[in-house]
């Protein structure tokens, strides 16, 4: 299914922001049997004085702008064409939750795909007590981990509000938690946070939803900004597996990737350095449009 | 006879001094003969007489003081400084087993370098099951943003410590790498200086190895690390984390030792690829850092990004191969305490080779044989966090102790491993070898064995590692052979490496040419600028206020008391500056001087010993005041006795300081700040509204009664007060002197003149300086005096935007 993605971030600076230096994450890559990113283009206006890409350790295309000259605004936009593939049908091979400890163990790399990377705390999301304790009381025994991951987005779904004023960017994964609110990253980080308590190794996927449903279907909350959900590791056999608690869903051909790593932190699509004297706002628009024919 | 009596006496001071058994000892071999190497320490130190012992400690002593040498302990309280725990007794080690231990750590060098690169490239090491991926993974000293960056210059490590102890059977152990910032070099260095004031004649025989030819083995590597791919040396610097860091007088002394720029992560900013370093004449490329700041907090952009102390950029820097980093950006991973217990392995599996020197024995609880073997032994181990950095002593909270949970460690050792065994390792509970070292006083103290551990020190340079001759050992309190944590208390001693006959003499002050190097000039990072800057303004203005407390407080003290209208006026001016006067030492001059001294500590590889002393002293005093003054004369007199010592901290800084654009940025800050009070004072004290006497205060409070006297011999009025304090070419208190010497110190900075023309600067000094120069008393309207004040605050602007970011 071929989509045509384009978002544009602006912001304004009350006062001219100096030497402007930022790490973009929205360049989308080409994931073989998801998705062929059949163009990519990004922007900045104005344009830097220096630009380079770069990849990063998980494979997610980096991009360091750099402008010398004092801005009183920055538009960044991003226009791609995604040829999204099917989603591939699977069969529930996962172990046993209990059971994961050993498949994990049997992983011996440091490659960024190795689910060591994502089984322990991370800046954003973490093991932790409470949240812990939630996932506990929503597995059965004998569940497999696919199950696991699916009961505990689900109840995750059903207990949080999706709330777009509630949080903001740098909310941590317990406040959301405590609260029971948040916008989809505030969703992933706590799922993250419980499927790691219970020994299940998860990240944080950022990318795009397609912004209106096909006919007869309801519009998908998260649709109007850029998105965000969870990839667990469901063992050998299975590998990792995309879930988007937000939706309560398993990520399927509406859902498109830019970037991924153990938490927000490895994917933030804009990082930045300036020099601010007053405040800055920002916007954010995207458009995710199915191309006909 | 009375030599001999003397050295009897001497000898008592070993007296009762008995190892302890099972464990070895520096000074007394296992049958209880004194090893020969201490012998002429010991019967020099013999032949001295308790109050020559206490003399000598003293000595000692009082160079660390007149050094600044300090130690921060890690505390909210910001600034805390504790006096440095010297040990005075040196640990005494001959050079052939000195060569031994260094040839040995030589290859654990090696090794630690071939598994830094291995875990930032193949990752051989871990896909083999060598180690287990958990500790590399969850490391947070794992940076996986350097994996398949090659660091710069081919290598990861540049400079390394170690910390060793000596096992029961005399053989020597590891107890601990120190690969991400180690410290200790520059404080070993100290150590020395003091002892050598202590024990002259023991360095009179040339016997001991001096210091100093690791340091310029270093500062050699350095440069050639610094060196561009055009063949052109770009600049050097130690990256400090800043004051805040409990080791950064030893960054403020070595950059000053080796001539090295101070940096902190904003003095720093990275164009094209190119690491920069913000100078007064703009950026300049720096080529190679000595980073004293742990890795992931290097740059908020692609580390930690909460970091407030990195350089946006600087990892683009090093990936460009532009920016050479001793070490490399996460080589804290092979500090983890854990890669201990695979270390031994891994040498055999990558040199084929067993570790000449082992270390501390480790087992990581990941492993289930491991994990019994540690609970069966847990009576004769620590066992605590396996992802620590810390030394094995440095164990806080949260560690098994001989089987004994610790405050912070919940529940019971079984349940702690069967449930977090991977993240606990277990290490040998070490019995160290003592030293003799001085436990009590110069009148009734004596030496006694006491447990220590030595940092050696190696920097690797083009023909192989080279290692400090020498080094400190941490002494730890008798009797106890493992709590030796510095934080806790312990003290530090000197290491001397004695050698049969005399070695050769390297130090600092000569070059192998054999001339010298001159630094080229213009290598004042602009942040420091900004701190010399603002210092001479906060000192200025301290000044200032102080003299106007004074005014108000002689007033207060008078017949009329406190109905002397004078007071309100004076009230009333202090006012918007904090100042309450009802406060006999005002908490507001307090503050201003602590912003002072917070300026000064930011460069104090630029500012004099004796400058920051006098702050300091300055400080001490006001504090002490702030109980003791009371209102009127006692305060007045308590002013006096402040001006004094502020007067003798400028005297110092303008008698003593070199004339370098330092010099120059402290006294713009002066002249400014000196020329606003002024302005501002006139403002007020020479209204019309103003009430009698008004004008005398002004002249009391700039310091230039007698010049009134004698300039005009009749009582003052606001023309002669006007004329002397804004006019006069002569008077330091008046504001057209003030601006002639801005304009002195404007034309000595770079980019003055533009094309032979006064550049931005000049352009705003030159008019002030010439209205002046031709205006009469009656020119100087309040409406002049306010814009006045308008225009020394753009100079201010105008030396900010060229200069000071």
């Amino acid at each position: 299914m071929l989509y045509d993605v384009k978002l544009r971030i602006a912001y304004s600076y009350t006062a001219p922001s100096d030497r402007t230096r930022l790490v973009v994450r929205l360049l989308p890559n080409t994931i073989p049997a998801t998705q062929d990113v059949v163009s990519r283009l990004l922007t900045f206006d104005p344009v830097p004085a220096e630009r380079r890409e770069r990849v990063d350790f998980f494979g997610n295309t980096m991009t360091t702008a750099v402008w010398h000259q004092p801005m009183k605004a920055l538009t960044i936009g991003l226009d791609a064409r995604f040829d999204r593939k099917p989603v591939r049908e699977f069969l529930d091979f996962s172990p046993p939750v209990d059971a994961l400890a050993t498949e994990i163990a049997q992983r011996r790399s440091l490659a960024s795909h190795a689910p060591q990377h994502f089984a322990a705390a991370s800046r954003r999301a973490g093991p932790d007590p409470e949240m812990t304790a939630f996932s506990r009381d929503r597995i059965a025994p004998g569940m497999t981990t696919l199950q696991a991951i699916e009961a505990i987005g689900r109840a995750l779904h059903t207990t949080m509000r999706f709330d777009a004023a509630a949080t903001d960017v740098g909310t941590p994964a317990r406040e959301a938690f405590d609260k029971r609110h948040g916008v989809c990253q505030d969703f992933s980080h706590v799922m993250i946070s419980c499927l790691r308590g219970i020994g299940i190794p998860a990240g944080y996927v950022s990318g795009f939803l397609r912004t209106l449903p096909p006919p007869g279907q309801p519009r998908l909350e998260g649709a109007d900004a850029m998105h965000a959900w969870v990839r667990a590791w469901a063992g050998n056999e299975l590998g990792w597996i995309e879930y988007d608690p937000t939706n309560a869903q398993f990520a399927g051909t509406d859902y498109l990737t830019v970037a991924w790593g153990r938490d927000y932190d490895d994917v933030s699509p804009v990082r930045g350095a300036l020099r601010v004297a007053g405040g800055q706002a920002s916007t954010q628009a995207v458009d995710v449009i199915p191309v006909e024919g | 006879m009375e030599q001999k009596a003397e050295a009897q006496g001497g000898l008592s001071y070993l007296d009762g001094y008995a190892p302890q058994p099972g464990v070895s000892d520096e000074l007394f071999d296992a049958n209880g003969r004194m090893r020969p190497v201490w012998r002429p320490f010991v019967d020099a130190f013999s032949g001295l007489r308790r109050d020559e012992v206490a003399g000598r400690f003293e000595r000692g002593n009082q160079y660390l003081r007149d050094a600044g040498v300090y130690f921060r302990q890690y505390s909210n309280e910001p600034l805390q400084e504790r006096e440095w725990p010297l040990s005075h007794i040196p640990v005494v080690l001959h050079e052939t087993e000195w060569e031994e231990i260094c040839a040995g750590l030589a290859q654990r060098a090696d090794l630690l370098e071939a598994v830094m690169a291995d875990l930032y490239g193949p990752g051989r090491l871990v896909a083999e099951g060598h180690l287990p991926v958990e500790l590399v993974a969850e490391s947070p000293h794992w940076l996986h943003p350097m994996v398949n960056v090659p660091p710069p210059g081919g290598h990861f490590l540049h400079v390394l410590a170690f910390e060793i102890g000596r096992s029961p059977d005399g053989s020597w152990f590891v107890l601990g790498d120190r690969t991400q910032a180690p410290s200790g070099a520059g404080f070993a260095l100290e150590n020395r200086m003091a002892t050598s004031r202590m024990f002259p004649e023991s360095f009179s025989n040339d016997r001991i190895h001096r210091l100093a030819g690791f340091f310029s083995d270093f500062r050699a590597a350095l440069d050639s690390l610094a060196t561009g791919p055009d063949g052109q040396p770009r600049r050097t610097g130690i990256l400090t984390p800043g004051p805040a860091n409990d080791a950064y007088f030893e960054h403020t002394y070595i950059a000053r030792y080796l001539g090295l720029m101070l940096l902190e992560g904003e003095d720093l900013t990275v164009q094209n690829g190119q690491a920069m370093v913000r100078t007064i004449e703009g950026p300049e490329p720096v080529g190679a850092l000595w980073r004293r700041i742990d890795g992931q907090f290097a740059d908020p952009l692609e580390l930690d990004p909460d970091s407030q102390i990195g350089t946006p950029g600087l990892v683009e820097a090093v990936a460009a191969g532009n920016l050479a980093l001793a070490n490399a950006l996460g080589s804290g991973v092979l500090e983890t305490r854990a890669m201990m217990a695979f270390l031994p392995r891994i040498s055999r599996v990558l040199t084929g080779k067993a570790l000449t020197i082992p270390n501390i024995a480790t087992w990581w609880c990941g492993g289930e044989p491991e994990r019994d073997y540690v609970r069966a032994n847990a009576a004769r181990m620590v066992i605590g966090p396996a992802g620590a950095v810390d030394l094995p002593f440095d164990w806080s909270s949260a560690s098994v102790v001989a089987g004994t949970l610790r405050d912070g460690a919940r529940g019971s050792l079984d349940d702690l491993l069967a449930t977090k065994g991977a993240t606990l390792v277990g290490q040998e509970a070490v019995n160290l070898s003592t030293t003799p070292a001085w436990v009590g006083d110069g009148e009734t103290g004596a030496l006694r064995p006491c447990p220590m551990t030595v940092r050696v020190f190696a920097t690797r340079t083009p023909s192989g590692w080279r290692f400090m001759k020498g080094g400190y050992a941490r002494i730890g309190p008798e009797g106890d052979g493992s709590a030796l944590a510095m934080q806790r208390g312990g003290t530090v001693a000197d290491v001397w490496i004695s050698a049969d006959g005399p070695v050769a003499q390297p130090t600092l002050a000569t070059t192998p040419a054999g001339g010298f190097r001159r630094q080229r000039s213009g290598t004042l990072p602009a942040r420091a600028a900004d701190n010399l800057y603002w210092l001479g303004r906060y000192v200025e203005r301290c000044e200032d206020l102080i003299r106007l407390v004074r005014a108000y407080h002689l007033r207060l003290a008078t017949v009329e008391g406190p109905g002397d209208p004078r007071l309100g006026l004076i009230r009333s001016y202090l006012s918007p500056f904090g100042v309450d006067t009802s406060q006999a030492m005002p908490q507001a001059l307090v503050e201003r001087l602590d912003a002072a001294q917070a300026c000064a500590s930011k460069i104090r590889d630029r500012f004099s010993t004796d400058g920051w002393a006098a702050l300091k002293d300055l400080s001490d005093t006001m504090r002490a005041m702030q109980s003791t003054a009371r209102p009127g004369d006692d305060a007045a007199r308590a002013m006096s006795v402040l001006l004094r010592k502020i007067t003798g901290f400028s005297g110092l800084v303008h008698e003593n300081m070199y004339r370098f654009a330092g010099w120059r940025f402290l006294s713009l800050g002066r002249a400014i700040e000196r020329s606003d009070g002024l302005v501002a004072m006139l403002a007020t004290f020479t209204d019309e509204g103003a009430p009698p006497g008004a004008l005398d205060v002004a002249v009391e409070v700039a310091d230039s009664v007698m010049t009134h006297q004698r300039r005009y011999r009749i009582n003052s009025n606001r023309d002669t007060v006007v004329d002397l304090l804004t006019l006069d070419s002569d008077n330091p208190r008046a504001v057209l002197f003030q601006v002639a010497e801005m304009e002195r110190l404007a034309t000595a900075l770079p980019g003055a003149t533009v094309a032979g023309r006064p550049g931005p600067l000049l352009r705003l000094i030159l008019p002030i300086k010439a209205r002046l120069e031709v205006a009469e008393p009656a020119d100087i309207t309040p409406e002049v005096l306010a814009g006045l004040r308008g225009d020394l605050a753009a100079i201010s602007d105008r030396i900010a935007q060229s200069y000071l970011r």
